[in-house]
């Protein structure tokens, strides 16, 4: 696409999508918009309100764990953060994430598309994340408090507590239909609007992460929606599904819960996959290595991802051969997101590696995606789960492939595409400083995790035995220096986007697909003419100097 | 003059009818997997209460399920036609067909409001005392039994509302010869709706 003949001209007077007048003007413009980019907005202002409320309550849970006993909370209050942290971050943050913010705004864009197939089921979808949002805070106010169960909502005890559990599975089961309208959506969009000369092996690889996430949420969703929406019916009329007062089995809940949310870990890590396979040609100034395995191994993830789900129930009892079967095929996974790690490091090979802060977010990835990732397969080994389950060692694990991997994409794209986004751009310096804060704040926080987890520290317990201070003090700590970093970062974008200095350039990291030959911000429908793609994606050219741009802004 | 008003009209709005079947068939699928969840804990709890699912499965009418079976089929029949008679042009026919389905639907849920309330006069119905005295089996049998037939009774609600928009677009003619997408993609819901009939006809009614 770098080729001249794919060079788009674009109207210099049409006005940004950040300026256009549609039929609506002013707020109602935003809100009633069919933009896809105005969507994707939408989703970001949604997801990132969300994201402050999990993290406070992340905060406050470290802060219980500062020393044993009970420090600021009681234990039932504590049962309510942690459910409520997991129901926040996982339904409202991590999974709608990437793909609603930055697949809501690029995918049309990275195929040649003027938008998504169905503009207003998209913004319906936005409409049901915030119904699903608003029903999950509602659960804090409203009397009985929260929900206590933890966001897997385990049978029996997600039908005889007397918190407010439906609100939790209502807001969940929403969230679920917003997600899946999401994928729906977008596979319809990739399969119907790509440019004319876009074949599927000069798709982005983002589109292909985005594509196989679709798949992932349309047929893994259904699942979750109606396995919630049945313990919620348990709970009002007493129908006899899941409880075994009333003959039901608490293990077919787990396994219909794990069903769908165990191939949901992989609707939140394939997306990240998708940024991370974009920046990294970019800042290396190399054509990515293996374009065909990574697109591929998206795809493989999404099929194997969905048929792992029992590993998280090799204590719940199951027969000796279902156990073998299941831990053997968590192996398998481990294989495609293998490939992607192998390839993106090989592409860095004899790259000329700019260390700009998206580039930095994402060589964390790579590091922390692989702690997180190996310590996966740890527990993939049925002897080893034994001792881990449900330990501190999963929570560290689990951090470190979502957080440090799907949450530092995250922000790895915000400091990429935030210049194409709102034509502004941040305090490069700042951002650094932030990323480091954040880097190390991390380690420190969820390291202690894994170590305390080994020697048996359990999860979700508000007090603890004295030996495992030490560990919680310096997790403690790790997440203060990880918050300072977190607000120096969303400072520095907040900032930005009003005094920034403007950019004009349309392609300021040197990047070469398509979002990088239109407009910054881009103009209402994208492009004024339908490009006509001849070229892979990612040909950089030996010859062609990397662009010196740290001067140009 | 009317030329360019045609070519500028077909550059503003964006049309797929390919696109919206694929969108429907996906949408569908999704549903199929949602009543699949169930059927699942279905053959589950069969498997495991086998005797005592076969004795309560006795307690239900198999006349009004047949004769409910053979509405709904007799539905899909009469979407089908009101499909063709709009390819014909014949939005009269289309319309009277399209009307034809919604009494149908309307005949099955009266029939399923009589076979429920049936039962609840009886005292089966979730939580009640009669209900919680039987074995475990029997509770689940029937909290299966509402769970699904309930389900799918709101889908057939659903596609009352979406016929009767689909009458309402094509009577306004939106919904025309050369453009019946939304009529296609409605009767593709109504087929869903009467395939899950199908399954839940035999696994609740038929294998006593």
């Amino acid at each position: 696409m770098a080729s001249d003949a794919a060079v788009i001209e674009t109207n210099g007077n049409e006005p940004s999508y950040l300026d256009y007048k549609g039929k609506h003007s002013g707020i109602k413009g935003w809100l009633l918009s069919t933009d896809h980019k105005r969507i994707g907005i939408l989703y970001m202002i949604g997801i990132l309100a969300f994201f402050f409320v999990g993290v406070f309550l992340g905060f406050l849970m470290r802060l219980e764990l500062i020393s044993p006993g009970e420090t600021i909370v009681s234990a039932e209050t504590y049962n309510q953060f942690f459910t409520l942290h997991g129901v926040i971050m996982i339904f409202l943050f991590i999974i709608p994430g990437i793909p609603a913010i930055f697949g809501n705004f690029f995918l049309p864009i990275l195929i040649g598309a003027k938008d998504v197939a169905f503009p207003r089921l998209n913004l319906f979808s936005w409409y049901l994340y915030l119904t699903g949002g608003t029903l999950a805070l509602l659960s804090i106010v409203m009397p009985g408090g929260p929900a206590d169960t933890g966001w897997t909502f385990y049978i029996p005890y997600s039908v005889r507590t007397d918190t407010n559990v439906i609100l939790s599975l209502s807001a969940a089961f929403i969230l679920g239909f917003s997600s899946l309208l999401t994928g729906l959506n977008f596979i319809t969009t990739v399969h119907r609007l790509r440019a004319p000369g876009m074949t599927w092996f000069k798709m982005p690889l983002s589109v292909w992460s985005f594509y196989a996430t679709a798949w992932v949420q349309v047929l893994a969703t259904p699942i979750i929606a109606i396995t919630l929406m049945l313990v919620a019916i348990e709970r009002l009329f007493h129908i006899g599904i899941f409880d075994p007062a009333l003959g039901g089995d608490p293990v077919l809940y787990q396994h219909l819960f794990w069903i769908y949310s165990h191939p949901a870990v992989y609707i939140m890590i394939i997306p990240a996959m998708g940024i991370v396979s974009e920046i990294i040609p970019v800042f290396a100034h190399r054509t990515i290595f293996g374009y065909k395995f990574i697109a591929f191994s998206s795809i493989a993830i999404a099929l194997f991802g969905s048929l792992v789900w029992a590993h998280h129930m090799f204590t719940a009892g199951m027969s000796d051969a279902g156990q073998l079967i299941f831990s053997l095929l968590t192996m398998i996974v481990a294989i495609p997101s293998a490939i992607k790690v192998f390839n993106w490091v090989a592409t860095l090979y004899k790259g000329s590696i700019d260390l700009a802060t998206p580039m930095l977010y994402v060589l964390a990835f790579i590091f922390l995606f692989s702690i997180g990732g190996l310590t996966g397969v740890m527990q993939g080994v049925i002897s080893i789960d034994i001792q881990l389950h449900d330990t501190a060692f999963i929570v560290g694990h689990f951090h470190y492939v979502m957080f440090g991997g799907t949450g530092f994409a995250m922000f790895a794209a915000f400091h990429y595409w935030m210049p194409k986004m709102f034509g502004k751009m941040y305090n490069r310096k700042l951002a650094k400083i932030a990323f480091w804060f954040i880097f190390i704040g991390f380690n420190f926080l969820y390291f202690p995790m894994l170590v305390m987890g080994w020697l048996g520290m359990p999860r979700r317990y508000y007090d603890y035995l004295p030996q495992f201070h030490p560990y919680h003090l310096i997790s403690t700590i790790g997440s203060w220096i990880l918050i300072i970093g977190l607000i120096i970062m969303f400072y520095n974008l907040f900032k930005s986007l009003k005094s920034g200095p403007i950019v004009t350039e349309k392609n300021i990291w040197g990047g070469e697909t398509l979002e990088w030959q239109i407009d910054s911000p881009p103009i209402h429908e994208n492009f004024t003419e339908i490009p006509v793609i001849e070229e892979r994606p990612y040909v950089y050219k030996d010859n062609e100097p990397p662009v010196e741009k740290e001067e140009t802004v | 003059m009317s030329t360019n008003t045609l070519v500028h009209v077909e550059v503003n709005i964006h049309r797929d009818d390919i696109g919206a079947r694929l969108g429907m068939w996906l949408f569908l699928f999704t549903e199929l997997i949602l009543f699949g969840g169930m059927f699942i804990i279905y053959s589950v709890y069969r498997f495991t209460h086998q005797e005592e699912f076969h004795l309560a499965a006795q307690e239900l009418n198999t006349i009004i399920g047949t004769f409910n079976t053979i509405i709904l089929l007799t539905s899909s029949l009469t979407m089908v036609v009101s499909i063709v008679a709009i390819q014909k042009q014949k939005r009269n026919l289309s319309l009277l067909f399209q009307m034809l389905t919604i009494f149908l639907a309307l005949f099955f849920m009266v029939n399923k409001y009589f076979e429920w309330t049936a039962k609840f006069h009886h005292g089966i119905y979730p939580g009640s005392d009669t209900l919680l005295n039987e074995n475990s089996g029997h509770i689940l049998f029937f909290g299966l039994y509402y769970m699904m037939t309930g389900l799918h009774g709101l889908h057939v609600i659903i596609g009352v509302v979406m016929i009767s928009f689909m009458m309402r677009f094509t009577f306004k003619g939106i919904v025309t010869y050369d453009n019946y997408v939304k009529l296609e993609n409605t009767g593709l819901y109504w087929h869903l709706v009467d395939i899950i009939w199908i399954f839940l006809f035999p696994l609740f009614y038929l294998i006593t």
